[in-house]
């Protein structure tokens, strides 16, 4: 009897420790902080953009505390399987070869095309070199497009290496480098957007299934109320696919 | 910073600049200066006692005690630092993790390595994830120190190495005449004669350690060179101050920097090795008594 009550102290302890570790720990959301609209650093030194402001509703309607922390894109995945922070939220678009290293939470933001951006209309997009940041759907795209990939660290390199004229052009998401076309005269959109990617999902740790689900059920109910779509249209513009 | 900069797209070339440079992110790269600054003036230091401890080692007669300083010296200065820093800063990371793991978690029955993950409880982490960033941050600097430490260290107890063995052998011999014992020869003797052949090799060191700084951000330390890229890259009007590709400027400004702070380093060293050369039997040494007599 002594030995029964003892064993189900034990158990109710646990229990209680494994709630706490879901709901009383600090959440630390991993993004890059340098793909204006989606992440960046603004001009005070605080993680800014649309993922920002999405993350921060989304920990407010999960009852979770969360704390933002910047890491290099090269390395993003690898620090969150070795726990450095619980969650990827920087634009990362769902593959089914990320998603075997780590889960992911349902789209937050729906498969948008891809857009190659040149000095000139007749840049060579198929034989010339083309710029993409490393370790990304674009880079992998261009890979086997049989075109010379010329991979950076940063995005904001990507689109440097085409001004100084080291690449014919720079192949990335729509909504980056349409802020930046716009601004500059010498750029231009050329060719045809192309549809790459499962759309954008926060990822986790293949063993964080409860976070998982609580990410996920915040997310549905901003699809449902409409205020997803609304912050879409704010950060990326009219031209954004929406949710039903 | 200033009140005039509540919107700075209105503003004069001269103001607009005034205002750009005391920005938040601006002030943050400041800072970084320091964060090098502070990591020189940690790590030189901490490296030298490393290589002294790594070289006073490699000179025991016993057996154990000196493979252990030689394994030290020789090892560490054959791994490339790039895979040395990242290999390194992870395992120490872990390995503190586990075995905070070991103490706090006794009875955690899942394993902690699952495939890629590393996996330790909530309480096990190394710092808390509810700790603040600031938390983090000093944790990351410290790891980095460390990692600085034990490389520069490796090369130092080389140097030492040497010059502890180019203190003229006769000496040693007079100290042993005199009865003095090997401790006794070691501190007196040998200590004091050996940093006058030491220093053109920890010069050296401390010059590449200058510029081993852009290294930090390997280890997740945010360095002047992360922000100079950060900073120098195209800003569109999403941000209060927009601009173009400005990282040769700031690049520029490193450079600057950097030569600088070498001139500074060449004149001390000069002062250094003339003080050190003082009543010496060396070429140096005998310059200083030629001009004096």
């Amino acid at each position: 009897m002594k030995k029964l009550v003892f064993s189900a102290a034990i158990l109710a302890m646990t229990a209680g420790m494994a709630m706490a570790d879901g709901h009383g720990r600090t959440i630390r959301m991993g993004t890059e902080g340098a793909y204006p609209p989606y992440n960046f650093i603004n001009d005070d030194g605080e993680v800014d953009g649309f993922e920002r402001v999405l993350g921060d509703e989304l920990c407010a309607r999960a009852g979770l505390t969360c704390e933002w922390v910047t890491n290099d894109w090269d390395s993003i995945i690898p620090n969150l399987t070795s726990g450095n922070y619980d969650t990827i939220i920087a634009g990362m678009s769902i593959t089914d070869e990320r998603d075997e290293v780590i889960d992911f939470t349902q789209d937050y933001i729906p498969p948008t095309p891809s857009v190659y951006v040149a000095m000139s209309d007749d840049a060579d997009l198929m034989g010339g070199v083309i710029a993409a940041q490393a370790n990304t759907i674009q880079s992998g795209y261009i890979a086997e497009s049989g075109a010379v990939l010329l991979e950076f660290a940063t995005p904001d390199e990507t689109v440097a290496a085409v001004r100084n004229g080291e690449a014919d052009a720079v192949f990335a998401d729509a909504d980056f480098l349409q802020d930046i076309v716009a601004e500059d005269a010498d750029l231009m959109i050329v060719g045809d957007p192309v549809p790459l990617g499962g759309g954008v999902g926060m990822g986790l740790r293949e063993t964080d299934g409860e976070l998982r689900d609580m990410f996920n059920a915040a997310i549905t109910s901003m699809k449902e109320d409409g205020t997803l779509n609304a912050l879409l249209l704010e950060w990326f513009g009219d031209d954004i696919p929406l949710y039903e | 910073m200033f009140e005039f900069c509540a919107d700075p797209s209105t503003l004069e070339t001269a103001p607009w600049f005034a205002c750009y440079l005391t920005n938040g992110v601006h002030m943050m790269f400041y800072r970084s200066f320091l964060t090098v600054l502070t990591l020189l003036a940690i790590t030189a230091p901490v490296a030298l006692a490393f290589g002294f401890v790594g070289a006073a080692a490699s000179r025991s007669h016993i057996m154990p005690i000196s493979w252990m300083g030689k394994l030290y010296t020789s090892m560490v200065r054959g791994v490339p630092d790039i895979a040395f820093f990242l290999f390194f800063v992870i395992a120490l990371d872990q390995a503190l993790e586990w075995v905070n793991h070991q103490i706090q978690c006794p009875d955690w029955d899942e394993p902690i390595r699952q495939g890629a993950n590393f996996i330790v409880c909530q309480a096990a982490k190394i710092p808390l994830s509810s700790a603040p960033q600031w938390i983090h941050e000093t944790y990351n600097y410290f790891i980095a120190v460390f990692t600085f430490s034990i490389v520069f260290g490796a090369f130092a107890a080389n140097v030492l190495y040497g010059a502890m063995r180019a203190v003229p052998r006769p000496q040693l011999e007079t100290a042993e005449a005199y009865g003095m014992t090997r401790r006794q020869t070691f501190w007196r003797i040998l200590v004091p004669q050996m940093w006058v052949y030491a220093l053109p090799g920890l010069s050296n060191l401390w010059m590449i350690l200058i510029k081993a700084t852009p290294l930090l951000f390997l280890l997740g330390v945010e360095d002047i060179v992360y922000w100079a890229r950060e900073l120098g890259g195209s800003r569109t009007s999403q941000f209060a101050y927009p601009h173009p590709d400005w990282r040769l400027w700031y690049f520029l400004a490193l450079l600057v920097f950097y030569l600088g702070f070498t001139r500074v380093s060449e004149v001390v060293l000069t002062r250094i090795t003339r003080r050190l050369n003082h009543g010496q039997a060396t070429a140096g040494g005998d310059a200083q008594r030629k001009a004096t007599a």
